[in-house]
């Protein structure tokens, strides 16, 4: 079976199936991503987006295996990512690369920029020194920094956006086919985010990228996404191309994230009265569709039944009951 | 300069005059606030606006009294007819809660991880408004309930690191509404939450706001964030105030080109995906090596060779209250893009 | 966030050398400790008495030409006992730690990385070896193998282990929950690359601090066993010995005391400086000094 939003010509380079990680908190089992589906084509961006909590960081951690899924399966290119066990792993994961939300954490505050950025290429294997220095070269003027002045420095005397760059560039040095980014710009301003942003599509096409970008705002995802994503409390709720999940968001969750988004615009009052609250404790999520607690539209059957995705027209996939 | 804002009637509750923040830095003095001039009239909000290094945290610090120890002040903060930088300790602790309150970013820093909620309020009240603990205990669990916090009475009982980041925010809210403070200042309340609990939260300060006629000042770097929910806006560069008008007027006809780079690096919910953002280029200037010229210059489009040259000062020539910054406004209305909802 | 926007004020413009800002105490510590450490190394070559010619006529003599710290109460050189303490004071001050940090750094940074049953048995293994009364440990040490210079800093070594793998421990639990290891992993390094090349280093400069502020505690605490004459026995001066021997004649010539304790107090003093230092140090960003 292939995720809903489904593989869109080809077999897709990145396909998650059934996939459940759980963990155990203090006794109870915290199920922080419970059968999740998803696929990813070739060069194609998806993107990820929900609260914070709702499981996205973890499914995002999970695809590359560093936390073990409790069930399901990972498929990267053909191969099973969830039975591969150590050294087969390691050498996987020079093919998938990961960007973290706190560009600064991410640096070894203790190693120079040159030394991180080369750091993949030793882990895999490049042995020679001057093909080393060539592509740390090639890459850090790739995300618009020069080598010369950067490579010599520690991670400290830089901006948050120019730690960013650095980090793209790490992930980018060993030309990787999946990079998943994981709030990528959430920590930086607004002037940046934009630099960075464009820095990601501007390397999407240069290197041949498939992206799987993990955010929590809506309107960043919008701006790099081919097909979104929508997961809360560790379930998908939909999964529709980018535009017309924007045009007619088909789950009441995706329309609050929607509206919830600050518009720079004094005449459109902003929406009050959203859909109140947070989501609950993930530890004890509510019977039936998760999001019934918070949706304005809830009926009596969505505090029985955990509603299942559906395909709807134009490639759109759901899980609600408005649509039984 | 006189910061009296046009539109505001009655007296200004809140006054900076000529204020500037100097830090000692191991490269040398840091002039993270430069000259700035503002004024905040009973029960309106201003929204002070920039890039992170912009000194808008600085500024509110400054107003606040709470800068570090090392930083020098110049310049006056009058608040209710008084210069809070000549207040001894004392008094400007008695005008604290009752008077001036504020909202950090991260309320997990600003709460005390090892006192219950309830401890944290009951103690503020007992300590402004000398009630007594069953008085306190009840008037906390009304604070809670109307910062829109489930069973109030129960998280009295419990410890910040039990809630999550968006009831944390909520209760250092409740905390700092509890004495009914005259002027509420907010430090980028929302820019470690999410989305949706940005949303609640902003619609939270904004009725509280109103219904006590309580004066705001909303720091944040986002635009989004200031245009439906300020009666002013203050736009921040490199130290200093470089555009300021009404809120309306600024969306509506943006002079400092600034300004608008600011705005146009937003993502737009009604561009196509995989539209390049006009992202503004390159990064604020070294704060401790001030340009001769206009700070915004090396990365303006409009820039030329009098921007690099000469500091423009901040002026309103055309006395529509909305003075800026700039040696080649931006004229006319904008139609570089358009604002819709989803 | 906040951090960014402080890190952002300081980017990409060449950091100010801390040392310039480091002050003369700080000097003066290090010129003590090279001072004492040169005299204690070059004892052997420097044109001083034996610290082991006893001399009855000159007993608890004031300072003069001849001895110019005067002399103890068996009529040896006090100046040359002292630099011949100074070697046994640093050797056992030096040596002892050294063995705490190394097999300390070790367990902790395994205890931390690889947390589990791992941890479990080298914090409990660490805590009963806290637990064994430390005194008790030294006289059993000695009593058996001998009061020499190798099995005391054997023993105050081994007791040194606990803190130091606490430490170390703790500073690796805190550095594992950083993205940068979690970077490292994702790009496929092995546990032993991550240990060594990203943790190690960060680890290093607090161990460093801590390990300077263990040399000054030693020199106490071998002083202390040779005062208790647990340490290195008669006549090889130490510090401690010293002033125990010292202390049977404080009212007629104090010096004999207080000369040994002056100069064990300056080399504490002088470590516990260098090691505060370091420490500030230890954050890599500007201005954390």
């Amino acid at each position: 079976m292939s995720g809903p939003g489904g593989p869109r010509s080809d077999e897709p380079l990145l396909s998650v199936q059934h996939l459940t990680v759980e963990y155990a908190v203090g006794g109870k089992t915290l199920s922080a991503v419970s059968d999740v589906s998803l696929a990813v084509g070739r060069g194609e961006t998806l993107g990820l987006v929900g609260e914070s909590g709702c499981g996205k960081s973890t499914l995002g951690r999970a695809v590359l295996q560093l936390n073990r899924p409790t069930a399901g399966k990972v498929t990267f290119d053909g191969t099973e990512l969830t039975k591969l066990e150590g050294e087969a792993m390691r050498l996987m994961r020079r093919r998938l690369q990961l960007i973290f939300q706190d560009p600064i954490a991410s640096l070894n505050p203790r190693r120079s920029i040159g030394d991180i950025v080369a750091e993949p290429l030793i882990i895999s294997g490049v042995k020679d020194k001057a093909e080393r220095e060539r592509r740390v070269r090639d890459v850090l003027s790739a995300v618009g920094l020069d080598p010369d002045q950067v490579r010599g420095r520690l991670p400290h005397e830089f901006s948050g956006g120019q730690c960013q760059r650095i980090c793209i560039a790490r992930a980018l040095v060993l030309e990787p086919e999946l990079v998943i980014c994981d709030e990528p710009v959430s920590a930086l301003d607004v002037s940046i985010r934009a630099q960075i942003l464009n820095l990601l599509e501007d390397m999407k096409r240069r290197y041949g990228l498939t992206l799987l970008f993990i955010a929590h705002d809506l309107a960043v995802v919008k701006a790099v996404s081919d097909r979104v994503a929508v997961m809360y409390l560790g379930r998908l709720c939909e999964v529709s191309p980018t535009e017309q999940l924007f045009a007619k968001p088909a789950h009441p969750y995706t329309a609050l994230l929607l509206e919830a988004i600050p518009l720079p615009d004094p005449t459109v009052k902003p929406a009050t009265n959203l859909a109140v609250g947070e989501p609950p404790s993930p530890l004890s999520p509510p019977p039936g569709c998760r999001f019934h607690t918070r949706c304005p539209k809830a009926m009596d059957v969505c505090r029985q039944v955990d509603p299942p995705m559906r395909p709807l027209d134009g490639g759109r996939a759901v899980a609600c009951h408005l649509y039984d | 300069m006189s910061g009296v804002v046009s539109g505001a009637v009655s007296a200004p509750l809140l006054s900076v005059e000529g204020v500037a923040v100097e830090l000692p830095t191991p490269r040398g003095r840091l002039r993270a606030v430069d000259k700035v001039d503002l004024a905040l009239a009973p029960g309106r909000t201003l929204g002070i606006v920039g890039e992170s290094g912009c000194g808008k945290t600085m500024l509110s610090r400054a107003i606040l009294q709470l800068l570090p120890k090392r930083a020098r002040l110049e310049g006056r903060v009058m608040f209710g007819g008084r210069d809070l930088a000549t207040l001894d300790p004392e008094s400007l602790r008695r005008l604290r809660g009752p008077e001036l309150a504020v909202v950090f970013q991260d309320p997990m820093t600003s709460l005390n991880p090892v006192l219950t909620i309830g401890t944290q309020i009951i103690e503020t009240l007992q300590a402004h408004l000398g009630m007594d603990a069953t008085t306190a205990f009840k008037r906390g669990t009304e604070l809670l309930a109307a910062v829109g916090i489930p069973a109030p009475g129960q998280r009295m009982r419990q410890y910040p690191h039990q809630l999550s980041g968006g009831m944390r925010q909520r209760v250092a809210i409740a905390i700092a509404l509890s004495c009914e403070p005259k002027l509420l200042v907010a430090d980028e309340p929302t820019t470690a939450l999410d989305v949706t609990v940005q949303a609640q939260i902003l619609d939270l300060l904004a009725r509280e706001q109103q219904r006590r006629h309580m004066a705001m000042i909303l720091i944040t770097h986002d635009l989004g964030v200031v245009a439906g929910r300020t009666d002013e806006v203050a736009v921040m560069y490199a130290g200093r105030i470089v555009e300021r008008a009404p809120t309306p007027a600024l969306f509506a006809r943006m002079r400092m080109p600034y300004t608008e780079a600011l705005l146009a690096a937003i993502p737009k919910l009604d561009s196509a995906p995989h539209t390049a953002l006009p992202a503004i280029p390159g990064r604020p200037p070294d704060p401790t090596r001030p340009l001769p010229g206009c700070s915004f210059a090396p990365r303006c489009r409009y820039a030329d060779e009098l921007c690099g040259r000469a500091k423009p000062a901040l002026e309103d020539p055309d006395d529509a209250g909305a003075p800026y910054a700039c040696w080649h406004p931006i004229s006319g209305a904008r139609t570089s893009w358009s604002a819709s909802s989803p | 966030m906040a951090v960014l926007e402080i890190e952002g004020d300081t980017a990409l413009v060449s950091p100010v050398r801390k040392r310039h800002r480091l002050g003369g105490l700080f000097l003066a510590a290090v010129a003590w400790i090279v001072l004492i450490g040169l005299a204690a190394i070059l004892a052997g070559v420097l044109p001083i008495q034996s610290p082991t010619d006893l001399d009855m006529l000159a007993r608890r003599e004031p300072p003069s030409a001849a001895h110019w710290l005067g002399t103890d109460q068996l009529g040896r050189d006090m100046l040359s006992r002292l630099i011949y303490g100074a070697r046994i004071s640093l050797t056992v001050g030096l040596l002892a730690p050294v063995i705490g940090v190394s097999i300390g750094a070790c367990l902790g940074m395994l205890a931390g990385y690889f947390r589990g049953r791992l941890e479990a048995f080298i914090v409990g293994g660490v805590d009963v070896l806290l637990a064994f009364p430390p005194l008790v440990f030294a006289l059993a040490v000695t009593a058996y193998l001998g009061q020499t210079v190798l099995n005391i800093t054997l023993v105050i070594g081994i007791l040194g282990i606990p803190a130091f793998t606490r430490v170390a421990r703790a500073v690796t639990l805190s550095l594992s929950q950083r993205e940068f290891v979690v970077a490292a992993r994702a790009l496929g390094a092995t546990d032993s690359r991550i240990l060594v090349r990203e943790l190690l280093p960060n680890v290093a400069l607090p161990l460093v601090a801590f390990f300077l502020l263990g040399v000054a505690v030693t020199i106490v605490v071998e002083g202390a066993l040779s005062f208790l004459g647990l340490g290195v026995p008669p006549p090889a001066p130490s510090w401690g010995s010293m002033i125990g021997e010292g202390r049977e004649s404080l009212d007629i010539a104090p010096w004999l005391a207080f000369l040994p304790a002056l100069f064990m107090f300056l080399s504490v003093l002088s470590f516990n400086i260098v090691g505060d230092t370091l420490r500030a140090l230890t954050d890599p960003r500007p201005g954390a000094l």
